[in-house]
């Protein structure tokens, strides 16, 4: 595997609030100090000339390194401000690292944002030459694509009229299309998709899985989850200017999701859990969930979930019932699970006992959901504990199985059935 | 340096050399420069009744005003008709000041597509030189016009001589320095603002001290020197000399001018080369 971009150690630094000085006076001033050897008049404001990390500065990214091959399509995923643009920033050359280095092999192309370089007055086709030249493209490169941009576009019949008359969604549409044929070896791309209506959009999505089937290395910011893992095949998570995961995609996103997740879990001590009723002969003292053996309660589609429930028993119990609840965001009961349907018997309790529960193919649909457990005796169906709502867990976007956005609202079970035309 | 490092196209690092001026890229951009000459061309005179006629209306009218204040009310004598003596100056003379002031805003009005895109920044001043090379195209064939009617028609004493082959050299001259001074200027606007407000007042200022508005045998002394040495005073008198015979040329001074372009526009590509990296941070 060719490596096409190594980026390494990049730092990059922002001063916060002004500037430099500002002025050519005080510059003056300040350097005419330092000829004569005295103190700099400006000194606190030129201390932050000097390239030290001060408290007036922002870290946007802090050594930075990763690789990326020939053929990888890399999502960078992050909050607001973990450093995302800036780094494709740099990429693109439009600003300069502070610190570290990258090399490129190939000629990089960047779309920022659409339309950059438009000028109202021009025609669709002026500016369909104007806006590729912008973005590295040679005139008879255009001229051999004008017909597929134009096509791609939609605005044939405007094609002749000045911009500045077209509807913002045609505006973008024609600047998307140019930017769709651009043919480099290297594509950066930032959150450009989320333009123009439902249907262009996935066009333009359609346009992106080309592009990437044709070998072409494209670097890709998206707040769509859905988009990047569809899309990428590699993915980054940056927070607070830090590379923090650098693997699959998916892996990423699931990162990038639970980090933003505000939520309890993945082990509860339910020995303290007040709510609770029963004889309390038994009592649930502990859970923790777990996702590919590791602690975690946050899942994608088609994932398994673990739960380990420790059960205490104050004396022997024989012939016992477990219930697990799911309840939804809104403790709308979904499921009520009890041993006896997987064919799973309790015969007896004695002291404590730990029981595993997994959950192959979770199909819930994106959100938050509420765990609570139940046990008694089979013959009197008398309760000895029951938690209502004690635990969490989260489903999240971006599993690759899923083709489409899955709405909260549209439903809470994610279900595949079978389809066959049968007349 | 080892043998991987060779095969990158491109390695970026925080500080480059003054020299690394990634010409090669300038010239793989050299459509863009004539997109943005068509660009700047189409849409100037987009809405206007007259349009393109405006290249021509706009000299005229200066010339006729200064013929009015400079010539009959400050009474400044000229070796020529009023009219034809202004004409040649403004038309030499705008070509420069022109491309200074559009030069010099290159980083500031153009803040928006840098901060998005990379191409070779250097193609934006070259083209407004360009786009101005072509405006003087045609404001010089109205002078050259106005010159034959005043020939054949008001008997004036125009003698056109053989220093019009220095013509290319005069142009290459002031477009050099308007570029040159143009992109220092552009360079430092970037983190002083102040400059913006005085490139206009300088550019007048300039003008005063070159002779556009006299003829330089009119200044004796002290202001004959200082005037001299402005670089641009000896391109005026030679153009004038060349296509009417007034005034003169001065090989030395010429030389001196030729010499100053090359200066300024060396400091001017180095300095804009070294600003345009990172000036997204400070502009």
């Amino acid at each position: 595997m060719k490596t096409v971009i190594k980026v390494e150690n990049i730092s990059k630094e922002y001063r916060l609030g002004e500037v430099g000085t500002g002025t050519i006076s005080r510059d003056i001033n300040g350097w005419w100090a330092k000829v004569r050897g005295k103190e700099n008049p400006n000194l606190k404001i030129n201390l932050a000339n000097t390239g030290k990390p001060q408290a007036s500065h922002h870290q946007a990214l802090s050594n930075v390194s990763f690789d990326v091959n020939e053929g990888d399509v890399l999502g960078i995923i992050g909050k607001n401000g973990a450093g995302k643009s800036t780094i494709l920033k740099i990429l693109s050359r439009v600003t300069t690292p502070t610190e570290g280095l990258f090399k490129v092999k190939g000629r990089i192309a960047s779309l920022l944002e659409v339309g950059t370089g438009f000028h109202p007055e021009l025609t669709g086709r002026e500016n369909i030459y104007l806006n590729g030249a912008i973005l590295g493209m040679r005139k008879n490169e255009i001229t051999s694509k004008f017909d597929e941009i134009v096509d791609f576009s939609g605005v044939e019949k405007f094609i002749d009229t000045p911009v500045k008359r077209y509807s913002s969604g045609m505006y973008v549409r024609l600047a998307f299309a140019v930017a769709a044929h651009l043919e480099p070896e290297i594509l950066v791309v930032d959150e450009v998709l989320a333009v123009g209506d439902i249907a262009f959009q996935n066009k333009c999505m359609g346009k992106m899985s080309e592009v990437s089937k044709n070998g072409r290395t494209i670097l890709f910011v998206s707040h769509n989850m859905q988009a990047m893992s569809h899309l990428c095949t590699r993915g980054i998570l940056l927070q607070n200017g830090l590379v923090t995961y650098d693997g699959t995609i998916q892996e990423s996103i699931k990162k990038y999701l639970s980090s933003s997740i505000d939520t309890t879990g993945p082990t509860y001590d339910l020995s303290e859990t007040r709510d609770r009723k029963g004889t309390g002969i038994l009592r649930f003292t502990k859970l923790e969930i777990y996702s590919n053996n590791e602690l975690c309660n946050n899942f994608i589609i088609g994932e398994e979930m673990e739960l380990r429930l420790t059960v205490k028993a104050t004396q022997a119990m024989r012939n016992l019932s477990i219930a697990i609840h799911i309840y939804r965001f809104d403790e709308i009961k979904l499921a009520n699970i009890e041993n006896i349907d997987s064919d799973f018997r309790i015969d007896s309790i004695e002291g404590e006992a730990v029981y595993s529960i997994k959950f192959k193919n979770l199909n819930f649909y994106p959100e938050s959901y509420k765990l609570g457990f139940w046990i008694a005796s089979t013959d009197s169906q008398e309760t000895h504990d029951h938690l209502t709502v004690c635990a969490e867990f989260n489903m999240m976007e971006g599993a690759p199985q899923v083709k489409r956005k899955l709405l909260k609202s549209g439903g809470s079970v994610y279900l595949t059935p079978d389809w066959k035309k049968i007349k | 340096m080892d043998k991987s490092n060779e095969e990158w196209t491109l390695i970026v690092k925080p500080k480059s050399n003054w020299l690394d001026l990634h010409l090669k890229d300038l010239w793989h951009y050299r459509d863009l420069v004539m997109l943005f000459v068509k660009r700047d061309f189409v849409s100037a005179y987009k809405q206007t009744i007259l349009g393109p006629l405006w290249y021509i209306i706009q000299p005229i009218l200066t010339a006729i005003m200064y013929s009015v204040i400079f010539g009959t009310i400050a009474n400044i004598a000229t070796p020529l008709p009023k009219f034809l003596f202004y004409l040649s100056s403004i038309t030499m003379w705008n070509y420069f000041s022109e491309s200074l002031n559009k030069t010099s805003n290159t980083f500031i009005s153009n803040a928006q597509i840098f901060g998005k895109v990379y191409f070779p920044r250097l193609t934006v001043p070259l083209s407004i030189i360009i786009s101005n090379l072509i405006t003087f195209s045609i404001q010089l064939f109205v002078f050259i016009v106005v010159l034959i009617y005043y020939h054949f028609n008001k008997d004036a004493s125009i003698a056109p001589n053989n220093h019009l082959f220095l013509l290319p050299v005069l142009i290459l001259i002031m477009a050099g320095t308007g570029l040159g001074v143009g992109i220092i200027i552009s360079s430092l606007t970037t983190k002083y603002r102040d400059l913006r407000f005085l490139i206009a007042f300088g550019v007048q200022l300039l003008m005063f001290a070159t002779p556009v508005i006299y003829p330089l045998s009119s200044v004796t002394g002290l202001k004959r020197a200082v005037i001299l040495a402005n670089p641009l005073s000896s391109v005026i008198e030679t153009f004038r000399y060349a296509f009417t015979g007034v005034g003169g040329c001065h090989w030395h001074y010429l030389a001196y001018s030729f010499g100053f372009m090359v200066v300024v526009l060396v400091i001017g590509i180095l300095l804009f080369n070294k600003v345009e990296k990172s000036f997204m941070d400070t502009v």
